[in-house]
């Protein structure tokens, strides 16, 4: 190895041992903790789901209690969406954004390790009262009057608030550092036009997190108020409003659909262009798509309140805004399926986890489109049409892609390939046994089956597409088991895949499998949104000049990415490590007693100081 | 880069280390912050209209609204910073060390100064939070605000502390510009919430 390499690993490298693992702000190293605690929540969270459906295989069934039951939708769904879907993509954004920008780190690196110990911190809040018998019980939205002071004694509902707070903190520190980083750390060439789709998909789904995250963490923060100092914010009797809950809950929980989205839409424009061997069709439309479903994803959160007896000209606006969403996603489909058609398709199996999603997607949008229509939304609302509506959504949209991704960059992570055979056979194990066990679900909600029941008669004739409900989520849990063996063998056993096995088109595949703590050596110049295709028989074209003894990173233009300075950038550090324990005391504290908030923020202020506190020489005046 | 040759086409080893404004990493992170906190202060502000609109009588009846003489005061304290503010970012993005050091010490006086009206503008509200919505929204309000106050003001006296002990270089000057530009948020974030606070319940 030269001494150039050997000089930048020193620069870039974490200190030895467990004081490294605390104080680590690679980038790389905090996203893999962030996808792995996130797939050991996900594996849980399935654990729970097959409980239910083994619960609710037959009528009459009492293995479960309501109480139980009860528990167990509502830990699956807050896990679900605040501690694993948002999570991971935004581990998969704070891992691929800087090899895709050909970038050492990112802009804020410190923040990044903060928002992994407070997410962590969120994760504790909610399953370590869950171990001990303290679950939340009002599925993964709390309204109020149920979740309020009146009707929910004890703490169940303010760990369910409060773990929203850590996570949603969490959350938006990795957004703004994933904002910035594509906006201001651009290899030089990369215009914004020059910009690939994953990048821009990425820098969506940031900005959207960051305008829509506040909704929540507010109302939560307006539920504990009212739970613990009693304010009125949703008690009627005090002059308050329950739908003001649900307006500021949806204002943030319908774009929260399209936050996990688009990332998979980003997976899915870097998988199908790679396999496809021919460039993205379509990439000004994709991308004014993306920007299209953020903006209309602001217009809808009342779709989820049609039943609670809005004016009917908000309906009708809303019911139009709800079906006009459909024709940007539409169009993305499209040029994913003209892409795939117009090129040289090589059916690996990350490109077949797209296929599922094509397929598994466009159902959930045309259940979409139904549900969107008020009148027949008033008949469908809390049936278990919507359960099957959200899952072919969120799973065939965001899991789907996420399966292909993972097994897309397994070996730029381990330097191994997974294995083909099995891919295939978990991928057909999943996704046939998600449709067997998600579809039924549609017919069981026009016969009027409720969501959220623990159990039914006889009479109702549910039992047998129950049954086979439950059947498909078997054969998805064997897929699963599968898939997660196969990615545990290939990390021993996996073939070797060298740097770039695919042949893929953008920069993350221009450096090593597993990458070195640098990941470049050299700024890349690009020329292109796939810059790896350029000329790929040629040498490639770099800049040199950023320091190897000292950590740098790249500042450049906003639009055209032209070099601006070369910003130091801060190393290894146990300060986001002791602020995000400072601030979990802070948050646990301010469940059981405002004065937390306090006395909580004295600790924090002293150790963001520490944080912040610059290490430049003493002032001469001052040593004098 | 792993095996493909490469080939250098530029040396960024002649770039600086730092550039204020929008150029530099720290300005963005601000700037994304406040947009945060931009929209949490939008959506309580929204929040407080519903309420408005939802009930029959706003102020309800049996309160009267917040009394005005704190609140200006406070305004007009909080709109007159702006001068040193302005002139502490001139001074810094000129690089004028001691000019700097003499202003950030008088934005920590002005800020401190404006706890006096603020705290009486809590005794002026007029009700407690568990009284009524009506106050517990207006309580959000006044403590989403001072929190961003106190806060602003504890960086300021950090900074404050840290140019007075320290050898002031290219990237604290642009630190000082960005906790300028924050307490301008601050500033401005106010000026709706003042409508909404003191103004909405006397034209309701």
């Amino acid at each position: 190895m030269s001494q150039r390499h050997e000089q930048l690993q020193a620069t870039w490298s974490d200190p030895p041992g467990i004081w490294g693992f605390l104080t680590t702000v690679n980038p790389r190293r905090i996203a893999a903790r962030y996808v792995l605690t996130a797939i050991a929540l996900l594996i849980l969270s399935g654990l729970l789901a097959l409980d239910m459906r083994v619960q609710l295989s037959q009528p009459q069934m009492h293995r479960m209690t309501a109480q139980l039951y009860n528990e167990s939708f509502a830990l699956h769904g807050s896990t679900m969406l605040f501690l694993v879907s948002v999570p991971v993509m935004e581990a998969m954004a704070m891992w691929l954004v800087p090899l895709m920008l050909g970038q050492r780190t990112m802009a804020f690196p410190r923040l990044n390790a903060f928002s992994y110990w407070l997410y962590l911190g969120g994760v504790m809040m909610l399953w370590v009262p869950h171990t001990l018998g303290v679950t939340p019980d009002l599925g993964w939205f709390e309204y109020p009057p149920l979740s309020g002071p009146s009707y929910s004694p004890g703490h169940r509902a303010d760990i369910w608030a409060q773990m929203i707070t850590f996570t949603e903190v969490a959350a938006l520190a990795v957004s703004v550092n994933v904002a910035v980083t594509i906006l201001k750390m651009r290899p030089p060439g990369m215009t914004l036009a020059k910009m690939p789709a994953f990048l821009w998909a990425m820098l969506v789904s940031a900005v959207m997190t960051i305008i829509a995250l506040p909704a929540v963490m507010l109302v939560t923060s307006m539920l504990i108020a009212d739970r613990l100092v009693s304010t009125h914010f949703f008690s009627p009797a005090g002059g308050g409003d329950v739908l003001l809950f649900q307006h500021l809950f949806w204002f943030f929980g319908h774009p929260e659909v399209y936050i996990i989205f688009l990332p998979g839409v980003g997976f899915v424009s870097a998988i199908v262009e790679t396999f496809s061997r021919r460039r993205l069709f379509g990439h000004v439309p994709v991308v004014l798509s993306m920007l299209a479903i953020a903006i209309l994803a602001f217009g809808l959160w009342v779709h989820h309140m049609f039943a609670v007896g809005l004016p009917k000209v908000g309906n009708a606006l809303y019911t139009a805004a709800s079906m006009a969403i459909a024709l940007p996603a539409g169009i993305q489909i499209f040029c994913f399926i003209a892409t795939i058609a117009l090129g040289k398709p090589s059916y690996r199996t990350p490109l077949l986890w797209i296929i599922a999603f094509i397929l598994t997607f466009v159902i959930g949008g045309l259940s979409g489109i139904m549900t969107a229509s008020a009148p027949l939304d008033l008949q469908l609302t809390d049936t278990y049409f919507v359960v099957a509506h959200l899952h072919y959504v969120l799973i065939g949209g965001a899991m789907f892609p996420l399966f292909g991704a993972f097994t897309y960059w397994y070996p730029k992570a381990t330097g191994r390939l997974m294995s083909d055979g099995w891919g295939i056979v978990s991928c057909a194990l999943i996704v046939g046994g998600f449709n067997i066990a998600f579809f039924p679900m549609h017919i069981l909600g026009l016969m009027g089956m409720p969501r959220r029941i623990y159990t039914y008669g006889p009479e109702m004739g549910w039992g047998d597409l129950n049954l086979v409900a439950t059947g498909g989520t078997v054969i998805a849990s064997v897929g699963a088991s599968i898939f997660v063996a196969n990615a545990l063998i290939s990390y021993w056993r996996g073939k070797r895949s060298g740097a770039d096995p695919w042949s893929g088109s953008t920069l993350e595949w221009a450096t090593r499998s597993p990458p070195s703590n640098y990941a470049f050596a050299d700024v890349p110049v690009v020329q292109s949104a796939a810059p790896m295709w350029d000329n790929p028989l040629g040498p490639f074209p770099v800049m040199r000049g950023l320091s190897s003894r000292c950590r740098e990173a790249l500042v450049t233009s906003l639009v055209d990415a032209n070099p601006q300075c070369r910003q130091p950038s801060p190393g290894p550090s146990i300060w986001p490590l002791v602020a995000a324990l400072v601030t979990s005391a802070l948050f646990v504290g301010s469940i059981y007693t405002p004065w937390a908030l306090v006395w909580g923020a004295v600790p924090l202020a002293l150790v963001l100081t520490a944080w912040f506190w610059p290490t430049r020489p003493r002032r001469k005046e001052a040593q004098a | 880069m792993t095996d493909r040759p490469v080939y250098v086409q530029g040396d960024l080893s002649s770039l600086p280390e730092s550039k204020d404004g929008p150029a530099s990493l720290a300005w963005w992170g601000n700037a994304g912050f406040m947009l945060i906190e931009g929209t949490a202060f939008l959506l309580a502000g929204g929040s407080y209209l519903y309420l408005m609109m939802a009930g029959p009588d706003w102020p309800p009846k049996g309160f009267a609204p917040p009394q005005l003489v704190w609140g200006i005061v406070f305004t007009i304290g909080l709109l007159l910073s702006e001068i040193p503010n302005r002139w502490l970012i001139k001074k810094a993005s000129a690089r004028d060390e001691r000019a700097v050091r003499i202003g950030i010490i008088i934005m920590t006086l002005a800020a401190f100064l404006l706890f006096i009206p603020r705290a009486l503008e809590f005794t002026a509200l007029g009700l407690r939070w568990d009284e009524h919505a009506y106050g517990s929204v207006l309580w959000m309000l006044m403590i989403l605000h001072t929190v961003h106050l106190i806060t602003d003001w504890g960086d300021t006296l950090v900074l404050a502390l840290w140019l007075h002990t320290h050898e002031v270089g290219d990237r604290q000057f642009a630190d000082v510009e960005d906790n300028a530009n924050y307490w301008r948020f601050v500033e401005l974030s106010w000026l709706p919430l003042y409508a909404l606070i003191y103004w909405a319940p006397r034209l309701a």
